[in-house]
């Protein structure tokens, strides 16, 4: 991968809506050599969609949690963690899965509308899977800042003056 | 009656015109949701770490005066900086000085060298500071303009034909403001050769030499023979974002900067303590955040390069800084007629090129160190308004 294809794909990931002139203005490259990239970048699979960040707690109504759970299991003989990952993340309300170093296996990242609708999937799902050892549930209170954007901060607050030399 | 206290100014300063900026920030003030192409910093936050490193030093009680050089750890850092990134060579302890930003440094070398009467050589367009400073020091500013179809660069014939036998020093700002046009190493040598033919010194502002685009920069001060003839003025403002801390540097010949240093003793004291300790810390962690705001500045240049190419105005791409320069000749406007209307039609501020030289008149400055949702909408405005003007 060339660098102004890796610079594509770091404008993308600031703002996946920026579009196609604007990128190939910007890295000087023509509109369909960055369309191209672009195309090349989503059946390689280093592109997986193009999603927007929502601080949901803004929105008037809406009712949500996210829990961050800390799941030890038994890995399975030549198969190792995957298989138990997959029996996991399927579970659509299920938001990210890691492998973890240190402490346990398994970073579970779980939405629900409340509380109890996380606990029971915690108790009723994904406790009762066979390799499943133990869970820790840790429920996320305030988000201040996600995938590098700082909640709440306002971008359009320019402290310069208007004109300097 | 009241006393007319204007009479106790000094001649010298009376004369000094005041900056062409100053009307357009007037102006610009006055008018809501205007779209600023006319600001001369970043548009970054100064670094985290920076800011977090100097409340640091304030928390531990650092609050008292540096050595009037700077604080140690800082020059060592400036040196090694030097020496890395540009590969010249200086003394932390006799031949670096901080400063209170570029400006001072510009302020005190020019003091510290110029005797009634003696002459340098300005490069136009240039910054606007330049030329009162050398009157401010009893020096007698002489312009070299520079041409849009040279690429506002400076030709050693044009230099040599201003020289006279009282010319002292040249101010040389490369990557420039307002041109943003970088002087490679083949275009340097001819002026160093010029330098060293009429034995004169060369104050070289390298305040942009980190938002440098295409080629490596050249520092003047790493051309042969031109280390001992150069005073090499930087600082932090441009390059870590932190234009409101006040902090530059000069470094230079030790006897240069041991001149420059009884000026500053005497006038100043020291830089600010806690912006000290905040540049140590930008100079320590490295270049990750450069780096990261060079990108995103050279993607912001390519864009506003197209933007003016595809409405008609030429332009030179620039080398480096965060400016770029058309050519708003095509309307027939003066520039300073142009960005006053561009400024009450569209709300877009620009500076008429006319404030940094006679050689600007015909151009316009805008800044891209804004965000690209503000530069498209400028981009817009602005090309809505040329369209106008040629209607």
């Amino acid at each position: 991968m060339d660098k102004k294809e890796i610079e594509i794909l770091e404008l993308l990931e600031k703002n996946g809506r920026m579009n196609v002139h604007m990128i190939a203005r910007m890295v000087e490259l023509s509109v369909d050599e960055v369309d191209a990239a672009i195309s090349k970048f989503e059946q390689m699979q280093i592109v997986h969609g193009y999603s927007t960040l929502i601080d949901w707690t803004e929105v008037r109504g809406h009712e949500g949690v996210t829990a961050m759970i800390d799941v030890k299991v038994t890995p399975i003989r030549g198969k190792g963690f995957d298989d138990v990952a997959e029996r996991i993340y399927r579970f659509p309300e299920v938001k990210a899965v890691y492998l973890m170093s240190g402490a346990y296996d398994l970073s579970v990242s779980v939405e629900g509308k409340t509380m109890s609708q996380v606990a029971r999937f915690v108790s009723e799902k994904l406790s009762t899977l066979d390799t499943v050892i133990s869970t820790t549930t840790h429920f996320i209170l305030k988000k201040y800042k996600h995938d590098g954007i700082i909640f709440g901060e306002d971008d359009n607050n320019d402290r310069r003056m208007p004109v300097s030399p | 009656m009241s006393l007319d206290t204007s009479r106790f100014i000094a001649e010298h300063v009376d004369a000094l015109k005041p900056s062409g900026i100053r009307r357009f920030f007037d102006l610009a003030s006055t008018m809501d949701n205007v779209i600023s192409l006319g600001v001369g910093e970043p548009d970054f936050v100064t670094p985290w770490n920076v800011i977090e490193a100097s409340y640091h030093s304030l928390e531990q009680g650092y609050t008292a005066y540096t050595a009037n050089a700077g604080l140690l750890e800082l020059r060592e850092l400036i040196s090694d900086y030097l020496k890395t990134t540009y590969s010249v060579t200086y003394r932390p302890e006799d031949q670096v000085i901080v400063t209170v930003g570029a400006s001072q440094a510009i302020d005190i070398a020019l003091r510290a060298i110029l005797n009634p009467g003696d002459e340098v050589i300005i490069v136009e367009p240039c910054f606007v500071a330049y030329a009162s400073a050398v009157s401010l020091a009893g020096g007698v500013p002489v312009s070299v303009g520079t041409k849009a179809k040279n690429g506002f660069k400076l030709q050693p014939e044009e230099l040599e034909n201003a020289l006279t036998s009282k010319t002292k020093a040249i101010i040389l700002c490369n990557p420039n403001n307002p041109t943003g046009t970088m002087l490679n190493r083949e275009e340097l040598l001819p002026i160093a050769e010029l330098v060293e033919k009429h034995d004169l010194l060369v104050l070289s502002d390298e305040i942009y030499a980190e938002l440098s685009y295409e080629a490596d920069y050249v520092s003047f001060s790493s051309l042969p023979n031109m280390q001992d003839r150069t005073i090499l003025i930087s600082g932090f403002s441009k390059s870590f974002a932190m234009t409101g801390w006040r902090l530059g540097y000069a470094a230079g010949p030790a006897e240069l900067i041991q001149a420059m240093t009884k000026i500053h003793q005497y006038t100043i004291m020291c830089a600010p303590t806690m912006a000290q300790y905040g540049a140590v810390e930008a100079l320590r962690s490295g270049s990750a955040s450069v780096e990261h705001m060079r990108k995103s500045y050279r993607q912001r240049r390519n864009f506003v390069t197209s933007a003016f190419e595809e409405m008609g105005l030429m332009t030179n791409k620039p080398g480096g800084a965060f400016y770029i320069f058309p050519s708003i000749k095509e309307t027939g406007m003066s520039s300073e007629a142009f960005a006053e209307a561009l400024l009450i039609e569209e709300k877009v501020a620009v500076v008429p090129g006319s404030v940094f030289g006679e050689s600007g008149e015909g151009y316009i400055r805008c800044s891209y160190a804004t965000s690209m949702k503000q530069l498209t909408e400028a981009m817009k405005r602005i090309k809505r308004f040329v369209e106008k003007q040629q209607a």
